[in-house]
C-alpha cells in the first residue's frame, strides 16, 4: 500500500442534450426569462479593430447539419489581449454564444478580428477564435480553433497549426475570406473532420 | 501575470466521444484522435461575470418564471460547492442549470413529450458562487421522461449543470442525478461514463441537514473542475 494522493477528480462530463438552450440561451428555446441573456455580444460597443461576420454550418458524419449545437467563442481583442490579461476596451467580454438557425443549421455571428496573441515559449500565435461545441450526442465539449484565411504568413508560423502532423488537416481550421465575412464550417466526423483539441 | 497550467484532463474518466449505445453520438463523434495541446493563454484565460449581470431571482426556479402561483412538484434545494481538484473553492464563477418540470417536460419549442408544460415553470437558473465556492438553487424536482434511443429508454431525473471556472479549458457541462433513482443504472447517457466512481460523483446526496422543515427537501451536489498543476522548479521568467 502507498499513501493516498487525495486529489479530487474532475466531475465527469455529460452531454448538454437537445434542450441546452433553455439553460444557456432561453430566448432560442422560445421564452423570455432573464433581464439580460449572456453571450449575445462578444465585443461590446467600444472594441477597436476590424468588424467581421463569421458564418458556417456544423455538420455530422453523414453530412447533415447539427441544428441543435451551441458554440461558445473565446477570443482576444484586436490588440491580442485577453480580458483578465491586460487592459481591454470597456465592455469587451471576448466571449459569446452562437446558436444556429434551428431549420437550416446555419450560424452567423459578429465580432472583431482578434490580434495575434503570445503563445508558449515566446512564440506568437496567429489570430484565432477559440471555439467550444456542445450538443446532443456530444459527450464532452469539443474544443477547436478558427484561424483566418487572410493571415497566411502568421498561420504558417503558428505553433499550434504546426503541431498538426497531416498538413492538409490544418486547412480545417482556417476560415475562407469574403470581404469582412469569414466562412467556417465545422465537420464533426468524416473526411473533412475538423481538428479538435485536448486542451 | 502568469497562471500555471491545468492538470491534464483524465480522458479515461470522462465519457469518450463515441458511445454506441447512446446512438446520437455515433455520427457526432470525431474519429481522429484529439490533438493534445500544452496550455497557452488561449486556454488559461476565460470569461468573467459580475453581479450586475444577474437578478436576485435568477437562482430561484420556483419564482423566476411564476405567473399565477408556484410550479407543481416536489420543492427542492440544490446546493453545494464548486471546487478544483486540489479541493480549493472556485469563487465567483458562473453556474447555470436547466431541467424539465415535475412532469418531465421541457419548456422548449422542440420538446413534444405529452406531459404538460407548467405555466409557472421556466426551467432554468443561474448564479455566481460566493467567495467560498458555494452556490444554491431552489427548484422543483424534475420528472423522468422517455426519449428516443431504444424505444423504451427513460432518462433518470436530472438537472443539467454548466460551470466556467477561470480558464476556458475548465469549461464543463454535466448532469446531476438524484440519490436512489433506479433509472440511473439503466440510462445509456449515464453509461457513457466508463468508471462507476465517476457516475457516483454525479449523484447528489439527500441532505436532511439542509432541508427547510415543512417546506423544501435538500440535495447536496459538489462540482469539481480541473485544478492548476504544481510548478516545482519551474520559476522561469515568462517566455523562456
Amino acid at each position: 500500500m502507498v499513501q493516498p494522493l487525495n486529489y479530487l477528480k474532475e466531475s465527469a462530463s455529460q452531454t448538454a442534450g437537445p434542450y441546452v438552450h433553455i439553460g444557456l440561451a432561453p430566448g432560442a428555446a422560445g421564452f423570455d426569462i432573464y433581464r439580460t441573456e449572456l453571450g449575445h455580444d462578444i465585443t461590446g460597443p467600444n472594441a477597436k479593430g476590424d468588424r467581421i461576420t463569421v458564418v458556417g454550418t456544423v455538420t455530422d458524419g453523414t453530412g447533415s447539419p447539427v441544428k441543435d449545437v451551441l458554440i461558445e467563442v473565446w477570443q482576444a481583442n484586436a490588440d491580442g489581449t485577453y480580458p483578465g490579461r491586460g487592459a481591454v476596451e470597456d465592455g469587451f467580454r471576448g466571449w459569446g454564444r452562437v446558436i444556429p438557425d434551428f431549420d437550416t443549421g446555419k450560424f452567423s455571428f459578429e465580432t472583431v478580428k482578434p490580434g495575434a496573441v503570445m503563445g508558449r515559449n515566446g512564440r506568437p500565435m496567429a489570430p484565432h477564435l477559440n471555439l467550444w461545441l456542445v450538443a446532443r450526442g456530444i459527450n464532452i465539449g469539443l474544443n477547436t480553433r478558427m484561424y483566418f484565411g487572410d493571415e497566411d504568413k502568421a498561420n504558417a508560423a503558428d505553433p499550434v497549426l504546426n503541431l498538426i502532423e497531416q498538413t492538409h488537416r490544418r486547412d480545417t481550421l482556417i476560415a475562407k475570406v469574403d470581404g469582412s465575412t469569414y466562412h467556417f464550417d465545422i465537420c464533426l466526423q468524416g473526411d473533412a473532420e475538423n481538428v479538435f483539441f485536448d486542451v | 501575470m502568469t497562471t500555471s497550467e491545468l492538470i491534464q484532463r483524465d480522458r479515461e474518466w470522462h465519457p469518450p466521444a463515441y458511445t454506441k449505445d447512446y446512438k446520437t453520438s455515433v455520427a457526432r463523434s470525431p474519429r481522429n484522435a484529439l490533438l493534445s495541446l500544452q496550455n497557452s493563454d488561449s486556454e488559461l484565460t476565460g470569461p468573467t461575470f459580475g453581479h450586475s449581470d444577474f437578478d436576485l431571482l435568477d437562482n430561484d426556479l420556483i419564482r423566476n418564471y411564476a405567473k399565477s402561483g408556484d410550479p407543481i412538484g416536489e420543492r427542492i434545494i440544490v446546493h453545494g460547492r464548486v471546487l478544483d481538484e486540489h479541493g480549493r473553492p472556485v469563487p465567483n464563477t458562473l453556474v447555470e442549470i436547466w431541467q424539465a418540470n415535475a412532469g418531465g417536460r421541457y419548456r422548449h419549442k422542440k420538446d413534444t413529450y405529452l406531459a404538460p408544460i407548467d405555466p409557472n415553470f421556466g426551467g432554468c437558473g443561474r448564479t455566481l458562487t460566493d467567495d467560498q465556492g458555494y452556490y444554491v438553487f431552489r427548484t422543483v424536482k424534475p420528472g423522468a421522461y422517455p426519449w428516443r434511443n431504444w424505444v423504451n429508454n427513460w432518462r433518470p431525473a436530472h438537472i443539467h449543470v454548466s460551470v466556467f471556472g477561470t480558464a476556458f479549458a475548465q469549461r464543463l457541462i454535466t448532469q446531476m442525478y438524484f440519490e436512489g433513482d433506479p433509472l440511473i443504472a439503466k440510462c445509456p447517457i449515464v453509461k457513457t461514463i466508463p468508471d462507476q466512481r465517476a457516475i457516483d460523483q454525479l449523484v447528489a446526496a439527500l441532505d436532511l441537514n439542509a432541508t427547510i422543515p415543512l417546506d423544501s427537501i435538500a440535495y447536496k451536489f459538489d462540482i469539481v473542475l480541473r485544478g492548476h498543476r504544481s510548478t516545482f522548479f519551474e520559476n522561469r521568467p515568462e517566455g523562456n
